[in-house]
């Protein structure tokens, strides 16, 4: 038993990995929001006279709208005059080598575990191809604070027609192009969050796989916010046309701070005929401490529009950061054979509030749509399932499949679900599984009584109990979402 | 290699076990015999070191140290194998990982090499093979979905993998038909070894005509009433435990 409290005492001491503060200079605009912050970041960017309009509807738009409170999550009232709403590292201009790049930011990637070889990549030298010959597997777009700071295998990809870029680039090289689909699948006056983001946003990810492409390698964004009092407001574009299809990633990180930070996020895919689109999370921002103070508020919209026949939209996330979390990747499934899937592991530790889920709409004939959803609860946390599967009148034939499992460690944490079903069509099938079980004391005693020590066996139980979800992750991202989610979890049971 | 003596327990707030006493041998397979109620499932526990058994007296040493100190992982370490009356499902975790981990955690607690997974992959096919177990319920998750009879052979697989020093056999031959009963024996019976101690915990002499102990021992009301040799096991069947209640 001593041994067993003892190593529990010290791997809860174990702090968040990622927590450090990276000192650089930072270029800020003031501290504020109003109409002529959303004019200086637009200038900043140098953006044409579409786009700022664009922002200025939405933030006019937002000044009418109220914050939603239907989720179950609880935070003191947020003062959206208290923040920076941009903030970048200053560059005199774009790296053309590793020398120029700030070796804070170098320094700053190699502690995010970026290993040296890939920190080349991962800084975009251009020329330095890092594997001598070998095939790299990811492209990275790093996005520190409001701006990308480099964007890896740019010219590669283009060489196959595929542009992967910062949206900043994206807004200056194909402007065009983004004005046809941003907004289109999450529109401005979407949603509280959505509406502040699409006054405000700085920067993201672009990807555009023309028709009949398969993207060659894994695309992904790192989002590291690292200035204070700052929000990030990222947004990301990707649209696959007819037959594309490609693999995108996304991870981030935060400093330890005492104050809580805000995150709004806006992803918008567009899937035309026989696309597909495989966007995996592994969200990591700072959850606060044992405690709950600091953190981040993490309060994004996630949609995808499986538009052409016969298109694909997977969502797999595994979230175990941020103080809360409220978000729910969706797929409007409108064209006829369409799929749409959402596999997510939530983890609510310590003071952790996390409300979750998707929305699935079928539109389309024949549609079809799966909702893996894994809760995994610990501390104080409080986990909600939050899922809503709407088929509408016209889609023939539609099916969905849901489980939501929810898996409680201790007795002061809390699971929820509240699945909503709205089906117009009498041809449709829908089956929704849940389930809710306390971590068995009968399995850990099994696996203790075959010589395996407390923290591996809640390990393995909880990694058991996620491998539907991980099984969905690209192969590096499933050994990483593993190691996460048993740090994440570490001393939750006594 | 197992002194218990006047083992006194409680399983919730119920007395128990009562003044137990026992000695086990190394090489030795020992049965304890008696009905529902009497005890048996509650020693198994006391042994491996589940919560929720509490000790109120009396002392367990095993291989010279004190058992009832050790934690229930420290206790598998050491060689104490409890086979599960009822087997726990893990689900998503796949048997061989599962196996493998436990193993080397026991491995390294010895200061033994860990084996990586191509060596791990030979010993438990040729373990399988021992036990008669077929290979595909090696790679599906821990128990889940197992027959009856599949969950106990995959205890016995296990105890042929991490080759304790004292297996507990708890009520083994619940719920087997004939065949299975057979096919779990033999397992068992392939693991005795002059260096390896098993007590074979069951209310029924049927599993005791598969595996022949070299003593049994009759459990009633918490302490050991009677014992004797594996003919004292056909002597309960022909008078059943009311014939020594008095005893």
């Amino acid at each position: 038993m001593t041994d067993k409290n003892n190593s529990i005492e010290k791997l809860a001491g174990q702090e968040y990995q990622y927590g450090f503060i990276t000192s650089i200079e930072e270029e800020k605009v003031p501290k504020g929001l109003n109409e002529k912050i959303v004019r200086l970041i637009s200038e900043k960017k140098n953006e044409p006279a579409w786009l700022l309009e664009w922002r200025l509807k939405a933030f006019r738009h937002w000044l009418t709208m109220k914050e939603p409170t239907w989720a179950n999550v609880h935070y003191p009232k947020i003062n959206y005059q208290d923040a920076y709403y941009y903030s970048a590292p200053k560059m005199k201009k774009k790296p053309k080598s590793l020398d120029e790049i700030d070796p804070e930011i170098r320094a700053t990637y190699e502690k995010l575990g970026i290993p040296l070889k890939e920190q080349e990549i991962l800084l975009g030298v251009e020329g330095a191809d890092p594997a001598a010959g070998a095939p790299p597997n990811v492209a990275v777009d790093a996005v520190f604070d409001s701006v990308s700071v480099a964007t890896t295998y740019k010219a590669k990809l283009r060489e196959r027609g595929i542009i992967f870029c910062s949206f900043s680039d994206a807004v200056q090289e194909h402007p065009d192009l983004v004005r046809r689909y941003v907004g289109s699948v999450v529109p401005y006056t979407d949603n509280f969050f959505a509406t502040l983001n699409s006054a405000v946003f700085t920067d993201g990810s672009f990807c555009f796989i023309p028709k009949g492409v398969k993207c060659p390698m894994e695309l992904s964004t790192y989002f590291r916010i690292n200035a204070k009092e700052t929000g990030q407001f990222e947004r990301t574009l990707i649209v696959a046309e007819e037959g594309a299809s490609v693999s995108y990633l996304e991870g981030c990180t935060a400093p330890m701070r005492d104050e809580n930070q805000l995150h709004a996020a806006v992803v918008e895919l567009v899937a035309l005929e026989n696309a597909t689109i495989k966007y995996s999370t592994v969200q990591n921002w700072y959850p606060g401490d044992k405690n709950g103070k600091g953190g981040i508020y993490n309060f994004v919209t996630k949609r995808g529009h499986c538009k052409g026949a016969n298109s694909r939209i997977t969502w797999t996330q595994v979230e175990t950061g941020s103080a809360i979390t409220w978000k729910y990747p969706s797929c409007i499934l409108q064209g006829d054979n369409s799929i749409g899937e959402f596999y997510s592991v939530a983890v609510a530790n310590n003071y952790q509030q996390a409300d979750t889920g998707t929305k699935m709409i079928h539109l389309g004939k024949n549609t079809r749509s799966t909702i893996i959803s894994k809760g995994i609860s610990a501390g104080h946390g409080q986990n909600t399932y939050r899922g809503a599967v709407k088929i509408l009148q016209r889609a023939e034939g539609a099916r969905n499949y849901s489980q939501c499992d929810s898996l409680l460690l201790g007795d002061q944490c809390g699971a929820h679900t509240f699945p909503y079903l709205d089906v117009q069509n009498p041809t449709a099938q829908v089956e929704h599984e849940a389930s809710t079980s306390k971590i068995g004391e009968d399995q850990l005693f099994y696996c203790k009584q075959r010589g395996l020590s407390t923290e591996d066996a809640v390990n393995m139980i909880v990694n058991g109990f996620c491998k539907q979800v991980f099984k969905e992750l690209p192969m590096e991202f499933a050994v990483e979402a593993q190691k996460l989610m048993n740090v994440s979890l570490e001393g939750s049971v006594g | 290699m197992l002194e218990i003596k006047n083992l006194h327990a409680t399983a919730g707030d119920k007395p128990v076990l009562q003044g137990l006493s026992l000695t086990v041998k190394a090489g030795e397979v020992v049965a304890i015999m008696g009905p529902n109620g009497s005890g048996k499932s509650t020693l198994a526990h006391v042994l491996s070191g589940r919560d929720g058994f509490k000790v109120t007296d009396g002392s367990v040493v095993y291989k010279g140290k004190d058992l009832l100190a050790m934690s229930p992982e420290d206790r598998a370490r050491e060689g104490v194998f409890l086979a599960f009356q009822y087997p726990v499902e893990i689900p998503g975790v796949g048997n061989t990982y599962f196996l493998k981990n436990a193993l080397n955690a026991i491995r390294k607690h010895r200061g033994q090499a860990e084996l990586d997974a191509h060596e791990f992959l030979k010993l438990i096919k040729e373990k399988a093979k021992l036990v008669q177990i077929s290979e595909n319920l090696l790679s599906r998750p821990v128990n889940e979905g197992f027959s009856g009879g599949e969950k106990k052979r995959n205890e016995i697989l296990q105890m042929a993998v991490l080759e304790p020093a004292l297996a507990i056999l708890d009520e083994t031959d619940s719920g087997l038909d004939i065949d299975a009963l057979r096919t779990v024996s033999d397992g068992v019976n392939s693991l005795r070894s002059k260096d390896r101690a098993m007590i074979v915990i069951t209310h029924y002499q049927r599993l005791l005509s598969y595996i022949v102990p070299d003593k049994v021992h009759v459990l009633l009301g918490g302490k050991i009433v009677k014992s004797g040799g594996k003919e004292l096991a056909l002597e309960l069947e022909q008078k059943g435990y009311a014939g020594f209640e008095a005893a």
